[in-house]
């Protein structure tokens, strides 16, 4: 039995989540709301998270009903995401795991959202489509490694929704004041585009690899037409599209929680030393996840060695 | 109507021919046209998309990759002759490229100590993008999928055919022929690992190849750094 807590503050969403053998124990969550028209700024959600992770620590531990002594491993999130944030969470991790005396494991934020939707939806070897706020890219399991076959450069879709809304009446005022259109006709315009562009950037990632599941992880997740236009692409296909609902789609800690489990189990930790965080995805030149931890986990190509390795883990 | 007429008349005239495959955008299938093998290329409309946006795009992306073909045909550019265009079905007719086999395939079945094979191979990738982004043809998709070599002739240089034109547009910016490049590495190493000295025979080739090459492969090195090192959020 191995009970691992995660603790997960990269964006606005600050989680703290236990899982035990691939059963989710607890996952209380805050989201740190701006004013309307105002984006999160880091400093500002650092503070947010500072002020209330020690009451969400409580809670999931109350939730769980278990003590500290239970716990077999600290896992928090590593990167990617926004450094103070980032930051202040990790500190708490680290300052536990030493309280506890229990080892410490950083955990790759879109893994954390990966192993989630995996274990959830049951799926074997998904396309992954991971779209949130900070993220879209477009993933599957090859060779040993998450490898990303496609991402957004400039601005993640989440981001780019968000910021549209923002600047839409002084950008647009001419064709609005000229009655052309309406807001809402621009925003569904670019809704449209935004998720036909995701639905055909993860077909072609399918059609590539040869892959009959997709699995949509991250905030933007959520959006049911997103879910709606998936569907029907895999239909045409003969593909299977899994989805998670708003507990695992955005941010939480039990992700972390579940991911840190896998390293775990695969006899990684994390030394204090190596235990800052990143706000970039890791080095350049390595593909964007851990690849250590990733080049351990035996390969889940085969439905038969996943359950194989989770038996002996 | 008559639009109707053609309309069933192509796709009646697809129902007898044999389906190759069915790709991301469109169904590929082969038969005899005019007698000569073809390849018909129909982009059939895509259901999860909204009407009005899923006409624009099929239709946009149609008549781009006729376009950018013949451009590159002009030039010298090894690309599928275009026999027919049917703008009502979406269908393009090409020359079925004969004896052929992916560059993906290629590589797959080439042994990794067979290096001098693949740096060959890189070579000659090289010249050839090089030689397609001095006409200002940006592919758009080039992936090891959508290039096709035909059985090598006696003592002859690799025949390298470039295929599958549908993200296609004309662009003298370094940085979209920069960025045309970026997605042919992250698909050429993803879908090949370890073949990191391959792809970089393959970008210095580029580099000799063209005397545009330097900006390119500047912005080349831009692009790489963005997607990695800034953080998309805030």
């Amino acid at each position: 039995m191995t009970i691992v807590i995660g603790f997960e503050g990269s964006a606005n969403k600050i989680g703290v989540g236990i899982v035990r053998d691939g059963a989710v124990l607890s996952n209380p969550r805050r989201t740190y709301i701006t004013p309307p028209g105002q984006g999160f700024l880091p400093s500002e959600t650092a503070k947010h998270h500072r002020a209330c992770v020690l009451s969400v620590l409580k809670e999931a531990l109350l939730q769980a009903g278990i003590q500290p002594a239970d716990i077999d491993c600290v896992a928090f999130t590593k990167g990617p995401g926004m450094g103070a944030p980032l930051v202040a969470v990790a500190i708490v991790a680290r300052t536990v795991a030493q309280l506890w005396k229990k080892p410490l494991l950083g955990v790759n934020h879109c893994i954390g959202h990966i192993e989630m939707g995996r274990l959830i939806t049951g799926a074997a070897n998904p396309t992954v489509l991971y779209v949130s706020g900070g993220n879209t890219q477009v993933i599957s399991y090859s060779e040993r490694r998450y490898r990303i076959f496609g991402e957004a450069i400039d601005i993640a879709v989440g981001n780019c929704l968000d910021r549209f809304a923002r600047v839409i009446k002084e950008m647009a005022h001419k064709m609005l004041g000229a009655g052309e259109c309406t807001p809402e006709d621009l925003c569904f315009s670019l809704q449209e585009t935004l998720f036909s562009m995701l639905v055909e950037v993860t077909e072609r990632a399918m059609a590539h690899c040869g892959s009959r599941e997709v699995l949509i992880v991250g905030g933007v997740g959520c959006n049911l037409r997103l879910q709606e236009m998936m569907e029907v692409m895999c239909q045409e296909r003969g593909a299977k599209l899994f989805a998670t609902d708003e507990r695992f789609c955005i941010d939480n800690g039990a992700m972390i929680a579940q991911a840190g489990w896998e390293m775990f189990r695969s006899g990684h930790v994390t030394s204090l030393e190596d235990s800052w965080v990143t706000q970039s995805p890791c080095h350049p030149d390595l593909p964007n996840v851990q690849p250590q931890c990733m080049s351990q986990l035996a390969p889940f190509s085969s439905p038969s060695a996943h359950s194989a390795r989770r038996q002996t883990g | 109507m008559d639009i109707k007429k053609e309309n069933s008349s192509t796709r009646q005239f697809l129902s007898g021919m044999e389906l190759l495959k069915q790709g991301a955008e469109a169904r590929v299938y082969r038969g005899q046209f005019l007698g000569k093998a073809t390849v018909m290329k129909e982009r059939f409309p895509r259901r999860y998309r909204h009407p009005t946006l899923d006409e624009k795009l099929t239709h946009r992306r149609t008549a781009q990759e006729v376009r950018s073909i013949l451009r590159c045909r002009k030039a010298g550019i090894a690309a599928p002759v275009v026999y027919f265009v049917d703008y009502t079905t979406h269908c393009i007719f090409l020359e079925e490229i004969a004896g052929s086999v992916t560059v993906r395939d290629y590589i797959h079945s080439t042994s990794k100590t067979d290096t001098e094979k693949l740096h060959s191979l890189a070579e000659r990738m090289g010249q050839i993008l090089a030689k397609m982004h001095e006409e200002d043809v940006i592919h758009g998709d080039l992936t090891t999928s959508n290039m096709l070599l035909r059985t090598a002739m006696e003592g002859g240089s690799l025949d390298l055919v470039l295929i599958d034109f549908g993200l296609s547009y004309i662009s003298a910016l370094p940085e979209d022929k920069g960025v045309d490049l970026y997605v042919l590495e992250k698909a050429f190493l993803s879908t090949h690992p370890n073949t990191e000295s391959v792809f970089e025979t393959l970008l210095k080739s580029y580099t000799v190849s063209s005397k545009k090459s330097a900006p390119v492969i500047k912005k080349l090195d831009e692009v790489r750094l963005r997607g990695r090192k800034r953080s998309m959020v805030g």
